[in-house]
């Protein structure tokens, strides 16, 4: 088919929703802004090989630890690698190991979430008191003893971090799923002789995906400071790969030389990445249960 | 539900958490590497080496052995011996954790202080620009990285400011002694106390400079959900008859505020409280690795660099433990608080 | 001189959906010693108004138009420490449901002793509280309460308490708005009468709020009837009842079921009170009114004074 026309209808879908959202107010607003955050950095993250400057893990390609100048807006750090390449291109890991913690989060809590709160009995009470007890435990902590056992790695960060939020999705597809349960129409189709499954299907699910949407969202705000957080405790990635945790890393140590440039912009980038989706899970949050106005 | 009957019901739910708990982190370190004993040692070594160290902490023993000594040893107060030097990790564990302690407490009340204050002024200016700011700043705080924070805070205060030390708990040689009378010596481990007790300024004053900047940068990254907290209580409760009718007795707009309005929304924010402690303790090991402060947390990531997966799990136990006793005795006390919890 | 001249009042309500005006135009003034009953359904703006005499109306509604002068004071425009000493000290209020109005936490004689020191600072605690036994004795309640908290009480005791702190300063208004609703019936009985005691030896000023036209009819001079933000019909209490003259107050008389009359069927206004969001046009009732004719539906009736009274309503109009 034609791209332009294949474009062009996304954008023609694109409209109507963005429309949608401005009507929902000040909830909409703040979704259309992370999002804009959000995919801004994204487009930066991917266009990076074009965009940089240098060769972001080259080094000596300029002065050891100089500051900001017209050559190398952002500085250079003390391996003489660029920052602003680096600054481009170091959230190609935090995009990746979010992405993928959050499809594994899925795969692993929405399943577990539905079929224990919908079975009831002993399965729930069994998956509830797991569940509760990871959410429970500090999650850093939890992460970190995982990725320590695991190795340094994007797919092993995304697992560890995986592993800490499963319980968040098991919680608010639980509660979804008791108060939906227990709604008439959900017995009408029962009483009509829909069997368990397709009831889950076809009416629990539907009205799930809502919140689930919401949690994910929030999931990958969190999935991003733990993935720098795991770097900062030295469970990162090789050195090589550009990454904005890396930076904010060891960047402390060159913080008494008075290099503030090197873990300045790479943890403004982190700030608004998380920020960016904070701000989307939030509006979605607001918009699916609007609190009380006045 | 009586008291008596919600505690021991609450202990009864504690025990098989702890259990899950334990075993999870059984299965997390002994399992899930493979050998933890292998994955020590970066290079090669011979078999023989390998053997001796493993029979030195217990890893040589079938898995089942192993499940049973280390729930025996926690009954015991043993949480495993390091790999680096053998010594016993409680030990470790005890000296380092009153330094996690005292940052803990000291950011609990920032946190509080800020996302209180703030709160309550967001929901007496509602929809002003002041709200809205405080709003902005409780939600981008979520957002920034302790650590990052952190830096930040040392780049201003320690490097350019040079007003306060970026790093370390106290001076050398300035360690406070608590109160000596003779033999016996009475210490918390907490510098603040001690120095009081021992009856030092400027050992309190220096105590509290090196204390100031990580509890503040740990309070600050954790108030935001306060100050959502509070003032959304403020709101609905400042909406209140009885709040509208004591402003039209002609009480004081502060008095209003605070005695008729926060004296009512409080209970809630305790209750975020306890919540908190995780995040508060997560958040602990990112503040303590940056500012230097031997806490626990710091020594969990020294473990890390070590390699040493046997303290690594000790301490994660340790982190589990505090927790959850933690949070069954912040329960109690709320359900004594609060008949309306027990049921 | 009259002691409250509300003149014009607007007070609006704004919300991200429309502007709704609680109170639409409206002008009154309370005499000294005289007692005024302002009636009207839910909605009808009657709270709303008495709030503003003390400019106590809550976000979102804000007074938007006219003029408020208490006995010399423009209320609309003071500063807040002006009218916030005016409250409790010139003008009592007294509200609707004792147990939400009154500080769950707090004992009575805190209540008491915390109003008495903000308006009169040199008052020690022992005075105040002295002060406030007398209060609570001479409306019934033994003075040893005053260590009691409000949970404590009854319905009508925590009534009275509330009545006591509102006359505790000696104010020459009172407003009471709804102060029986949440009573029972032969509790309201005791307290309306108490009402009227006090009214008599402390001479006061009062405005009583209240969809119960009963207690009107006992209690005031005066009645102000309200439909939704407007004032419907003002006239003195025995000629309103009388003969009343708009459709809305003529509704509202028949609606009260009389015991004397046998076989009476309970009567009702058809309708509902109208969407304040978005009014009808012309006068607010006439989607009610069973006398509504064409220009009912155009042009918005202006209160007129009709033999002793004031109306609103087109029916009365003869231009």
């Amino acid at each position: 088919m034609n791209k332009d026309r294949q474009q062009g209808r996304i954008v023609v879908q694109f409209i109507p929703l963005l429309s949608s959202l401005r009507k929902r107010g000040l909830a909409g607003w703040v979704i259309l802004a992370g999002a804009a955050i959000v995919t801004i950095i994204a487009i930066m993250t991917v266009a990076s090989p074009w965009i940089s400057p240098y060769d972001p893990i080259a080094i000596n390609v300029g002065p050891l630890l100089s500051p900001p100048s017209s050559q190398f807006p952002l500085g250079t750090n003390h391996l003489g690698q660029d920052m602003l390449s680096r600054v481009y291109s170091g959230g190609a890991i935090m995009f990746q190991v979010a992405v993928l913690s959050v499809i594994v989060c899925l795969a692993i809590g929405v399943p577990i979430g539905l079929f224990a709160s919908y079975t009831g009995g002993y399965t729930d009470k069994v998956a509830s008191l797991v569940m509760d007890s990871i959410y429970a435990f500090p999650g850093l902590v939890l992460a970190i003893a995982i990725a320590a056992m695991l190795g340094p790695g994007v797919v092993n960060m995304a697992l560890s971090i995986a592993v800490v939020y499963v319980p968040s999705y098991f919680r608010i597809i639980r509660s979804q799923v008791l108060t939906i349960k227990e709604l008439p129409y959900v017995e009408a189709a029962h009483m009509m002789g829909a069997k368990g499954r397709a009831t889950l299907f076809s009416y629990i699910l539907p009205n799930v995906i809502p919140s689930i949407v919401a949690v994910a969202t929030i999931n990958f705000a969190d999935a991003i400071l733990t993935a720098a957080a795991l770097t900062f405790v030295g469970l990162g990635l090789p050195v090589s790969t550009p990454d904005w945790g890396w930076d904010l890393t060891y960047g402390r140590r060159l913080l008494t030389s008075g290099a503030w440039w090197v873990i300045t912009f790479p943890g403004a980038m982190v700030v608004l990445l998380a920020l960016g989706f904070t701000l989307m899970g939030e509006g979605l949050s607001e918009l699916f249960n609007p609190r009380l106005q006045r | 539900m009586s008291l008596r009957s919600y505690i021991i019901a609450r202990i009864l739910l504690t025990i098989p958490m702890i259990m899950l708990l334990l075993t999870f982190v059984f299965l997390v370190a002994r399992v899930l590497p493979g050998d933890p004993a292998m994955l020590h040692f970066e290079k090669q070594v011979d078999p023989q080496t390998l053997l001796k160290f493993k029979q030195q902490l217990g890893l040589d023993k079938p898995i089942e052995v192993q499940y049973v000594d280390y729930l025996m040893g926690l009954l015991k107060g043993d949480f495993g011996k390091s790999m680096q030097d053998f010594s016993p990790v409680s030990q470790q564990i005890f000296s380092a954790f009153p330094a996690t302690l005292e940052l803990a407490i000291c950011a609990t009340i920032i946190m509080i202080l800020v996302g209180v204050v703030l709160g309550v002024q967001a929901s007496r200016s509602y929809n002003s620009l002041s709200d809205h700011s405080i709003r902005v700043f409780g939600t981008t705080s979520y957002a920034v990285p302790v650590f990052f924070l952190g830096e930040v805070m040392i780049m201003i205060f320690a490097i350019y400011l040079r007003i306060l030390p970026a790093g370390d708990r106290i001076y050398a040689g300035m360690t406070p002694t608590g109160l000596v009378l003779g033999d016996l010596q009475l210490k918390t481990g907490l510098f603040v106390i001690d120095s009081i007790l021992e009856g030092s300024p400027e050992k309190l004053a220096m105590s509290l400079r090196y204390l100031f900047l990580p509890s503040l940068t740990l309070g600050t990254a954790l108030c935001g959900i306060f100050i959502r907290l509070t003032r959304g209580n403020m709101l609905e409760t400042l909406q209140l008859d009885f709040v509208t009718a004591a402003r039209a007795r002609g009480l004081k707009e502060r008095t209003v505020v605070y005695s008729y309005g926060l004296r009512n929304a409080f209970l809630p924010i305790l209750t975020m409280m306890g919540l908190q402690l995780a995040a508060l303790l997560a958040g602990a090991v990112l503040t303590e690795t940056t500012f230097s402060w031997p806490g626990l947390g710091r020594y969990l990531v020294d473990r890390i660099t070590f390699r040493d997966y046997t303290a690594i799990q000790g301490v994660v136990v340790f982190f589990g433990l505090v927790v959850a006793m933690v949070s069954l005795v912040v329960d109690i006390i709320y359900a004594y608080l609060d008949p309306r919890i027990r049921f | 001189m009259a002691l409250l001249d509300i003149e014009s009042l607007i007070v609006e309500y704004h919300t991200l959906k429309a502007n709704v005006k609680a109170v639409d135009r409206v002008s009154l003034s309370m005499e000294k010693g005289r007692t005024l009953g302002l009636v009207g359904e839910s909605g009808s703006g009657k709270s709303t108004l008495g709030l503003s005499t003390v400019r106590l109306v809550p976000p979102p509604g804000k007074i938007t138009g006219g003029h408020i002068a208490l006995d010399g004071i423009d209320v609309v425009n003071c500063p807040e420490n002006e009218i916030r000493q005016v409250r409790g000290k010139r003008v009592g209020y007294i509200f609707q449901d004792p147990m939400t109005s009154l500080n769950p936490v707090k004992r009575i004689g805190a209540h008491f002793v915390e109003m008495i020191r903000t308006h009169e600072p040199e008052v020690n605690e022992q005075d105040a509280l002295k002060r406030a036994k007398q209060v609570l004795e001479r409306l019934g309640i033994l003075p040893e309460r005053i260590y009691d908290f409000p949970h404590q009480f009854s319905g009508g005791m925590r009534q009275r308490v509330m009545i006591g702190l509102a006359l505790a300063l000696d104010p020459d208004l009172l407003i009471a708005d709804e102060p029986t609703t949440s009573l029972d019936v032969i509790v309201e009985a005791q307290i309306i009468e108490l009402l009227k005691e006090l009214k008599e030896s402390l001479k006061l000023t009062l405005i009583l709020i209240t969809h119960n036209i009963g207690i009107v009819a006992e209690t005031a001079d005066r009645v102000a009837v309200m439909y939704a933000g407007r004032i419907a019909e003002l006239g003195g209490t025995e000629g309103l009842f009388e003969k009343p003259m708009h459709p809305y107050t003529q509704a509202l008389m028949k609606s009260v079921p009389d015991i004397t009359k046998k076989g009476q069927v309970l009567s009702w206004i058809p309708g509902a009170p109208p969407d304040l969001a978005e009014p009808p046009p012309g006068c607010l009732y006439h989607p009610r009114c069973p006398f509504a004719f064409d220009r009912c539906r155009k042009d918005e009736p202006f209160l007129l004074r009709h033999n002793d009274s004031e109306v609103a309503c087109h029916l009365y109009d003869k231009r």
